[in-house]
């Protein structure tokens, strides 16, 4: 059972995010490094924003992760979720990893317990179409 | 205050709107019909005829293309059609700004500037849907709609500057109270109070209903025109002083779509540049702005504008509102004089530039005595966002 519904919406896999999220299904979480000058993209680009460089690695995000951002969806704004409200949507943020963010959710905190600065866990939990999404619990 | 009247070669002779109906309401025509009939309206406010019109401007996300339009209404000669980015609300002062750099260039003679929406027959933009920049980092956890993405910014506001339900509340209650004075206001004749706001339905936190814009059907258009040309009509000429489009540095799809936006910019609305360049442009500072159409997608983003273009500093944004300075009639710089897009209606924010030219005519409903200048903002938090300021 996975904190949203498998009918969410999943990701349409392209050309540029297909090896993000074959990572994930190999339940690593990797974000986009440019091979040249090692800057970090999230989301993936195809062009370094620093040197422009179209060389493409991938960095694997380092175990500690925390609450940036959240916001609890009280409505459905797609009908897949309209029996799972409220739910929270929680920007992650990775410190040892400055420069990127990732939006996820947190599948074990109340409305009441969320809060900025929380310490997370990665978990995986399936999504559409069986791709592991990259989720976090609260420690 | 000294306005350098070189700057000012093109400016707004006509205005035109539709109707504006609440979702769905307009059940007899279609988006095309609502964009041609604005565009009649502003022609003849502008007091010239079809046949002299020769250019129009748009942006991004319209499901309206030019060609028809031409055929349409019948323009025998079209030389200029443009449409910048900055889907949604970030591009009427963009729209703009092409069509002054049309006129000023000699590309076109009388240039509509329009936008149309009819969302009852369309997609609702409150509503997922997947051909959205980077939908597919956000959507698999169910951030799929513009408040959820902007609440985000505003839940971090809230954590490291502080504001209270209150004082958001400030802003949908002062817009309201503009639209009871404007007829042709979605909401006309339905007040707010601070007790129906509390008792409203959550969206996403901290938005309540009430902090989230209208979403309505119904078109506007605008005719710009030289300075030279004006002379010869009716209405008196409103001067763009400038118009400009940006967005800051590491946008991306900021807010709309990944959140990976620079630390230091996440709690901004991306539109620090644009103001200086704006305000530079103009030579003038906010202190000689006398009224302002803020893009209001979201209530909380109007603080946040509020800091960009510099009428505050940064986390000032509540308390500049509390204490009434956007306030119609008595605050120092009178905000959403129409009502906004939280209780005009929702055009991406095109309306907003018809009611500076309103105020600048001295026709606007709420109108605020001796107004000489104009501020318009495109939407915060998107890229490339736009904004203008308007004189006589």
């Amino acid at each position: 059972m996975s904190y949203l519904p498998v009918t969410v919406p999943g990701p349409r896999i392209d050309e540029v995010n297909v090896d993000f999220w074959e990572h994930c299904n190999n339940r690593t979480l990797c974000f986009q490094q440019c091979l040249d000058c090692t800057r970090l993209i999230h989301p993936p680009l195809s062009v370094c924003p620093s040197c422009q460089s179209v060389n493409r690695g991938w960095k694997k995000a380092p175990e500690r992760a925390k609450v940036f951002s959240f916001v609890w969806a009280h409505t459905a704004a797609h009908p897949s979720v309209a029996d799972v409200l409220p739910y929270n949507v929680v920007l992650v943020e990775f410190p040892e990893l400055p420069g990127v963010r990732l939006i996820s959710n947190v599948v074990n905190a109340s409305e009441q317990s969320l809060a900025i600065g929380d310490e997370l866990e990665l978990i995986w939990e399936t999504g559409e179409n069986d791709q592991l999404l990259p989720r976090f619990r609260k420690k | 205050m000294s306005v350098n009247q070189s700057l000012m070669k093109a400016c707004i002779t006509g205005i035109g709107e539709t109707a504006y109906k609440r979702w769905g309401g307009m059940g007899d025509r279609n988006e095309f019909q609502l964009a041609c009939e604005s565009i009649q309206h502003a022609v003849k406010d502008a007091g010239i005829s079809l046949k002299q019109l020769d250019g129009f401007s748009c942006f991004a996300d319209t499901s309206i293309d030019a060609s028809l339009l031409q055929l349409a209404l019948g323009l025998p000669r079209l030389s200029f059609s443009g449409s910048v980015w900055g889907g949604r609300g970030g591009g009427p002062c963009g729209a703009l700004a092409l069509a002054v750099s049309a006129v000023e260039t000699g590309q076109a003679n009388y240039v509509a500037v329009f936008r149309s929406l009819c969302q009852g027959q369309s997609r609702r933009y409150g509503k997922f849907y997947s051909q959205r920049m980077h939908a597919d980092m956000v959507g698999p956890y169910g951030l799929f709609s513009a408040a959820q993405g902007l609440a985000m910014v505003a839940q971090r506001y809230r954590h490291v500057h502080g504001f209270t339900d209150e004082q958001m509340a400030r802003i949908p209650l002062a817009f309201r109270a503009n639209a009871q004075r404007n007829p042709r206001a979605v909401t006309f004749g339905r007040t707010l109070t601070m007790d129906q706001y509390v008792a409203s339905k959550k969206i996403v936190d901290p938005f309540r209903l009430y902090d989230c814009c209208l979403e309505t059907d119904g078109a506007c258009a605008l005719i710009v025109t030289t300075k030279e040309r004006a002379r010869d009509l009716p209405n008196r000429a409103v001067n763009v002083i400038a118009a400009a489009q940006g967005s800051d540095p590491e946008w991306g799809t900021g807010a709309m779509g990944s959140h990976n936006m620079p630390d230091a910019a996440y709690i901004t609305g991306g539109q620090t540049q644009l103001a200086k360049q704006l305000f530079a442009t103009a030579q003038l500072s906010p202190k000689d702005i006398s009224v302002t159409q803020i893009y209001d997608h979201f209530s909380a983003m109007v603080f946040i504008t509020l800091e960009d273009f510099g009428f505050c500093e940064r986390g000032e944004g509540p308390s500049y509102f509390e204490a009434g300075h956007g306030e119609w009639p008595n605050g120092r710089n009178p905000i959403n004089t129409h009502g906004g897009s939280l209780s005009e209606a929702y055009v991406h924010g095109l309306n907003h530039v018809i009611e500076g030219v309103r105020q600048l005519r001295g026709q606007s409903t709420s109108q605020v005595d001796n107004a000489t200048t104009c501020l318009i903002t495109g939407g915060s938090v998107i890229s490339p966002s736009s904004a203008a300021i308007l004189g006589i």
